[in-house]
């Protein structure tokens, strides 16, 4: 009960209960995993099932991968029941039908064999025609009959008498009730099945041996369809979820007295409860995982990267943190860790209490954008895209040192007369300045200004400067790389203006085509600005003599600059495909072409700056040495390129994984192999890849030391050198890299919290080099000597003083 | 089923007739019905004046009060063997009375208790009685009349923990279980042999005020005061095993207001509350075939006639239960689409009755001169004159000692004769004139082979040459009379439906019968037989969607301007039959039916259902509750 596991993508991951961390995820599975379920015969371990055609069998604590069975079909879901030991029920898609829109169940017999990969050819089928929902299909009591809905059906297949019983329910009926099944739960002891339907009305169904006289009893809170049902594991409760976003736990057998959980994120999908019954667990559509206390209580909260409806702003980087913002939970705005894969916080903008309901219209945020510092925060935010009266609210926000996050400094209700367009800061160090276009026809300038009516010391935005162009419609706005230059177009029109003078210095064009969007080069491409039109035309303007540079024919969806670099990435939508091209402004051809790279339109991306530059020497990858492209699709995937190391990496350390489990893994020996495999690393610096996470040494011992509980402490002599030792190297080594010193400085500013957690993160780290270190070392010594350790420290420093010459001497 | 309502009237309905509400026992003033129990085919009554009445169902009239001195009293029960009743009532006692052959007598009083008894139920057995109490519910042993135990009910939580708890209903099952429904909301479930709660279900947050449960004890249906039906049912936990509880299944939400009174009939749950409504659930699990038969129904208005039109001048009496009205109609000029209402109708005369007793029937003549009406101990006959803005009634004294009283009224079509049906199946026949009224002859059936009395007559109709009249009895039977010869004439085939309307067509002098299962007949008087028109419509069957309707036709009339059309009526619609088009028009199943609205006709139902908005106005606020919490 210490685990909860969840699929992602192609891996399972696991997660603690406790902690909430991730600890490490299943992987193997060539396709999406679409199912998880429990081995009943041993409560370690967990079948899994992919869309790639294979069972495997995992063994969730270590990380195993046991057994791998090979179906053939794609699979869509997998259940198991205590009756039926060594039988698997399988979801497939039925032959006959291309469009996978109807499912058959089968019932495979797992051959028991000691090899690692088998086939399962004994097939045989359930029930076909049955829901793709996995929801809708349940097994009863003691694994006796199983149930299944599909639309308006509800079918009992009991397994001794080989026999169905279907029950029907009328579509509609004069109150309006949609009776549409949605899910499915049977209770653990009695005979008893729980559906949930599209009207959001439970049923609990009862006597369905009888096809007359079945009865069934009706509960109805939801207003929207019941997503999920789940009886705890004892039967005294069932959990339901919706859109709403409340857990509702009902008293079985009394009637209508039920418990609310309110507010607990995104609608809930799916509903678990461990085993003993003591923690319940939600997971929410907008990507997290709530575990709940059998108290009803929320005691952990397992954030991924947020999935709201849609990304309407923009992709940023959050230029203080170096966390990826976007739009979060409704009317909130994200703040995602790319490099430890967390969520970190969401920021409220809208501050209005969301309402769960479908089709209501309700404020989101639009657009928003850092400055440079990323010190302002500029957000719009909107409601009544459908509807004729448009209301939008422009926001500015600063950062607060104390608080270490954004606070409202400026509330803009009427900025503009129509929505706004976009906006964008200007780029230079020394003054922060806000353009924002709108459908209007007008572009705005703001800027910050003390109110001369209010004697505090606070400033205020103001309106600056307000610019149109013979009333078109300005589309794009864009800073040159040194903010002397404004770029906003008017439709076909670039116009360049003179931010100090409010001047209009020059328009560039190039018909036919709206300007669909523009950007500077940077660098040593700063004199060039680059622009895509509707007309599939990619141009690129030199801004001194004014004149078309080059164009060239190419359908852009997306165009991004590299802010570290002079490259330029453009993501191309042609006949039902994506390609990316990355070139310099300066010369027309494609520094990296990828073609064909995801079959659906790019409209948001960003590059990452790389904490520190990867020098890779591979032609095809070098635009990736200084920061990291991530993109979004429609179905809001986060997708990134990475290079043939980091992959090598990831490969290498996977494969570590799973030759874990032959070595005992004890706090003391973690913390005495800590020392070897630093040496370790130390003496093979061509492999510079690995130690990715850079963390400042002695608080890692710290931590360690009051983490490990004080009776598996080697005694406190030992400890103490250790202690200082540590905390020595670490010392010379900030104060010889300067680079190093800047990154620790940056994760000190973090929170405590995430500190807590990147320590965490370290240890599973740690253990597994560890077991590279086992290599070099013969024997696990318990205890060291004050003459090995210092021994060890002066290896140590030799060492670091030899890799920083290294390091310098590299650009 | 016998219900009875409020106003002290007692209705018996027919539960496989589509519930045709066969006889109608007018209720009088102060007398308000607490409970109804059948004891074999008799059926009593008792209310909070203190009496038990027993019905006569044969000539729909109460056949003797018994007063059982012990105050009002809250609840009657007979008990399966139909040897006693019992009756609970405000000073404490469970008094016990003896069914004899032709009355009811007084046996003894089990322990006196401090509360009012508020609900009984028997043990199927017959020795053991359960009593609803404030607070508590007492099981008595019949042999000896002590009590057996004391269960008490919880009070309510919060504030209504001051307010006394009250049993308002409960059963006794065979195996021992006690079933109650209390005013805090809960079903609860005891053992007879501990005395111990067994299992409670919080139903509602108010009271629940009746509970019935099935022949074959395996569904319970509680009845609150929300307007909610809740069922339960014995079902058993893990399937092919016996151990069986009680499970909350379904709910029906039918009424508007409180639910008085529930009953569990195995193939459907019959309610009835505040709202005046009548509702027929059916429990499709139970029904071997869905038909119409099988449908929801909710009946709410009477299966009578309580117009009378005189067409001649246009006046229509309204029979209420305490009075009559009689209105005359507006007038409208000119033709077409859109007519213009020259002159509003306007309420000539309100007649009160007198004495205690309600309105049983009452009649208008076509002329408008006479006014008719009887309750269940007199009739009286009275004249209206009529002159201009000048309205005055002269009752007419020294009627025929037969017209004492009468189940149904009707004059002759040139208002010359006075129709009036009482006991025997009769009908008796009065001339009236300006100078008085004179009896004149009695029209009796063939007797025939029957030897047992006839039932009452609740439908009559006169032909429009005063040649014949129609009488039809709630044992489906339709006589036909010969005025001329005073005769029996012909009796129509028996069909298995009660007759809900009928009328003798004025040209082709065929009886027009429309029965509750909506079938429709014609019979040729004169030729006694079928006419080939209803024999077509019989052969090729009626449309199913005027077989499903769930009112039965009230009348039947007959356009004067075109011979072939008949014009039906029911509590939602007219209809006209244009009985040429079958003949003609070989239409295989749908049966041709021209739904027209007639404007003069409409009147009829403008008033039932303003008389029931009235009536729903005049009603408390059903309670309050919070559809949607914040």
């Amino acid at each position: 009960f210490r685990f909860v596991l969840c699929t992602s993508g192609d891996s399972v991951k696991v997660y603690s209960t406790r902690t909430e961390e991730w600890l490490h995820s299943l992987q193997g599975h060539t396709n999406q995993v679409t199912g998880i379920a429990l081995n009943r015969a041993n409560h370690l371990q967990v079948y899994s099932c992919s869309a790639d055609g294979t069972v495997k069998l995992w063994d969730f604590i270590d990380g195993i991968l046991i057994k791998t069975f090979i179906i053939g079909y794609p699979l869509f879901a997998i259940y198991v029941s205590e009756k039926h030991d060594g039988i698997v029920f399988l979801h497939i898609a039925m032959d006959t039908d291309s469009k996978n829109e109807c499912f058959q169940l089968v019932a495979v017999h797992l051959p028991k064999s000691a090899e690692q990969e088998v086939e399962a050819k004994e097939l045989s089928a359930v029930s076909s025609r049955i829901s793709p929902n996995p929801s809708c299909t349940a097994f009863g009591r003691e694994g006796q009959y199983i149930a299944f809905a599909r639309h308006l059906q509800l079918n009992v297949y009991f397994f001794r008498k080989q026999k169905t019983y279907s029950f029907s329910l009328k579509a509609t009926d004069k109150k309006g009730a949609k009776n549409a099944f949605t899910c499915i739960a049977c209770h653990p002891a009695d005979d008893c099945i729980a559906t949930g339907h599209e009207d959001g009305k439970i049923r609990l169904w009862r006597n369905f041996i009888h096809t007359k006289e079945y009865t069934y009893s009706t509960q109805h809170w939801h207003h929207n369809a019941v997503n999920t049902l789940c009886f705890t594991p004892e039967g005294t409760n069932l959990l339901s979820g919706g859109i709403e976003s409340v857990l509702v736990q009902w008293q079985y057998g009394a009637g209508n007295r039920k418990e609310f959980l309110p507010r607990l994120g995104g609608s809930i999908l799916h509903v678990s409860t461990s085993s003993d019954g003591q923690l319940f667990c939600t997971s929410h559509s907008d990507n997290k995982i709530t575990v709940i206390e059998s108290s009803f209580k929320v005691c952990g909260v397992i954030q991924g990267l947020v999935k709201g409806d849609a990304v309407l702003t923009d992709l940023m980087i959050d230029p203080r943190s170096k966390a990826l913002v976007l739009n979060g939970k409704p009317g909130h705005l994200q703040f995602y860790s790319l490099m430890r894969d967390k969520h970190l916080y969401n920021l409220d903008i809208v501050q209005q209490e969301y309402i769960y309901e479908a089709g209501l219209d309700q404020f989101e945020v639009v657009k928003a954008a850092f400055d440079i510092n990323g010190y302002w925060l500029a957000t719009v935010e909107e409601r009544g895209q459908k509807s004729s009266d448009l209301e939008f609210v422009l926001k500015l926000w600063a950062y607060d040192e104390r608080t270490q996050s954004f606070v409202l400094n400026t509330t803009i209700t009427a900025a503009h007369t129509d929505r706004i367009i976009s906006m964008c800061f200007s780029s230079s160090e020394e003054t922060t300045m806000l353009v924002t276009t709108a459908e209007d026809g007008q572009f705005k300038a703001w800027c910050q200004g003390a109110d001369a009516d209010t004697q505090q010391d606070q400033s205020f935005w103001s309106c600056e400067f307000v610019g149109s162009y013979h009333n078109l419609k300005p589309t794009n706005c864009s800073f040159s790389a040194d903010s002397s230059l404004l770029a906003v177009n008017f439709q076909e029109v670039i116009t360049i203006w003179s931010p100090d003078t409010w001047e209009l210095l020059t328009t560039l064009c190039q018909p036919p085509g709206v300007v669909r969007d523009l950007c500077f080069g940077r660098l040593s491409c700063s004199k060039y600005l680059i622009a895509t039109t509707t007309r599939n035309l990619l141009c690129c303007w030199n801004l001194l003599t004014c004149a078309l540079e080059w164009s060239t024919s190419v359908e852009v969806s997306k165009l991004q600059p590299d802010p570290l670099s002079e490259n330029v990435a453009a993501f191309s939508y042609q006949s039902k495909h994506t390609d990316l091209f990355v070139f310099k402004p300066s010369e027309p051809r494609p520094l990296f072409t990828h073609k064909n790279m995801c079959s659906e339109k790019i409209h948001r991306a960003v590059f990452v700056p790389r904490e520190e530059p990867l020098n890779n020497c591979d032609e095809s990858s070098q635009w990736l040495n200084r920061s990291q492209l991530y993109f979004l699709t429609q179905n809001m995937d986060l997708l990134t390129f990475s290079t043939a190391t980091e992959e090598d990496r990831m490969l290498s350390s996977s494969k570590r994984l799973v030759i874990d489990d032959s070595v005992a893994v004890t706090p003391f020996y973690l913390l005495l192999g800590k020392h070897r495999q630093q040496q370790q690393k130390l003496n093979t610096p061509s492999h510079p890849a690995a130690d990715k996470p850079q963390q400042p040494q002695g608080s890692v011992t710290i931590t360690e030391l009051l983490h490990t509980p004080a009776h598996v402490l080697p005694a406190a002599s030992v400890l103490c050198s250790m202690l200082v030792s540590s905390l020595l190297i670490s010392n010379t080594g900030v104060r010889k890299d300067p680079l190093r010193e800047m990154e620790s400085s940056e994760q000190e500013m973090n929170s405590e919290k995430e500190e807590e957690h990147s320590e965490e993160e370290m240890e599973a780290c740690d253990s597994q080099q560890e077991l590279r270190a086992q290599g070099s070392v013969d024997e696990v010594t318990p205890k060291l000597s004050k003459a090995q350790e210092r021994e060890l420290k002066r290896i140590r420093k030799t060492d670091f003083s030899w890799m920083t010459g290294l390091i310098d001497s590299k650009p | 089923m016998a219900v009875a309502r409020m106003d002290g009237s007692v209705e018996v309905f027919h539960c496989s007739d589509r519930f045709f509400q066969e006889k109608i026992i007018p209720g009088r003033e102060q007398c308000g019905i607490e409970g109804l129990s059948w004891v074999g085919e008799r059926l009593f009554s008792a209310g909070l004046n203190g009496g038990i009445t027993e019905y006569d169902l044969t000539n729909q009239k109460a056949k003797y009060t018994i007063d059982a001195y012990g105050g009002p009293i809250w609840a009657i029960a007979g008990n399966q063997q139909g040897t006693h009743l019992a009756v609970g009532c405000e000073d404490g006692t469970v008094k016990l009375f003896e069914v004899n052959e032709d009355s009811i007598q007084f046996e003894r009083n089990l322990d006196r208790q401090k509360s009012r008894i508020v609900s009984l139920s028997w043990h199927p057995s017959g020795s053991k009685i359960a009593a609803g109490m404030m607070d508590m519910i007492q099981v008595f042993n019949i042999e000896t009349g002590h009590s057996l135990h004391r269960m008490l009910a919880d009070r309510g939580v919060g504030t209504s923990r001051s307010k006394e708890c009250v049993v308002w209903s409960v059963v006794y099952l065979s195996d021992g279980t006690i079933i109650t429904g209390d005013s805090v909301g809960m079903v609860k479930l005891w053992d007879d042999q501990t005395g111990t709660l067994i299992k409670s279900h919080n139903v509602t947050k108010c009271d629940v005020l009746a509970l019935s449960v099935s022949q074959n004890e395996d569904s319970l249906v509680a009845g609150t005061s929300e307007g909610i039906v809740v069922q339960f049912q014995f079902v058993s936990m893990v399937l092919e095993k016996d151990d069986k509880e009680w499970v909350r299944t379904r709910t029906f939400r039918n009424h508007t207001h409180d639910i008085r009174a529930v009953a569990e009939i195995t193939t459907a749950v019959v309610s009835g509350g505040m709202d005046a409504q009548l509702v027929v659930r059916p429990l499709l699990d139970k029904i071997e075939e869905r038909s119409a038969a099988s449908a929801l129904r909710k009946i709410h208005f009477p299966h009578r006639r309580l117009v009378s039109c005189a067409r001649k001048s246009g006046l229509m009496l309204f029979q209420y239960p305490g009075h009559l009205e009689l209105w005359r109609l507006g007038e409208s000029e000119g033709k077409g689409s859109s007519l213009f209402v020259k002159r509003n109708p306007e309420k000539l005369l309100h007649l009160k009755v007198k004495g205690e007793d309600h309105i049983r029937c009452s009649a208008v003549s076509p002329c408008g001169e006479w006014i008719v009406y009887s309750t269940a101990s007199t009739l009286r006959l009275y004249r209206l004159h009529c002159d201009n803005n000048n309205i005055s009634i002269t009752k007419i004294s020294k009627l025929p000692k037969v017209l004492s009283s009468a189940s149904q009224l009707c004059f002759s079509s040139d208002s010359s004769h006075l129709f009036s049906a009482s006991a025997q199946s009769s009908v008796h026949l009065v001339s009236i004139s300006q100078s008085g009224c004179k009896f004149v002859g009695t029209l009796k059936p063939k007797s025939g082979e029957r030897t047992i009395g006839f039932l009452a007559i609740h439908l009559l109709a006169a032909s429009e040459d005063g040649k014949w009249v129609a009488s039809a009895n709630s044992d489906h039977e339709v006589h036909i009379y010969n005025l001329q010869t005073r005769k029996a004439h012909c009796t129509v085939p028996v069909y298995s439906s009660a007759v809900t309307a009928m009328g003798i067509h004025p040209a082709t002098n065929c009886v027009f019968m429309m029965h509750a299962d909506q079938q429709m007949f014609e019979y040729s008087i004169e030729q006694k037989q079928y006419t080939d028109w209803s024999r077509t419509v019989q052969r090729k069957g009626l449309h199913r969607l005027w077989v499903e309707r769930d009112t039965p036709c009230l009348n039947v009339m007959f356009s004067p301007q075109n011979p072939s059309h008949v014009i039906l009526h029911d509590m939602y619609m007219l209809c006209i039959i244009d009985q040429s088009l079958v003949r003609q028009t070989r239409i295989q199943k749908a049966f041709s039916l021209i739904f027209l609205i007639l404007v003069d006709l409409c009147i009829y139902i403008y008033i039932y259902i303003y008389i029931y908005i009235c009536l729903l106005f005049q009603l408390p606020a059903p309670i309050k509750q919070k559809k949607f919490a914040t």
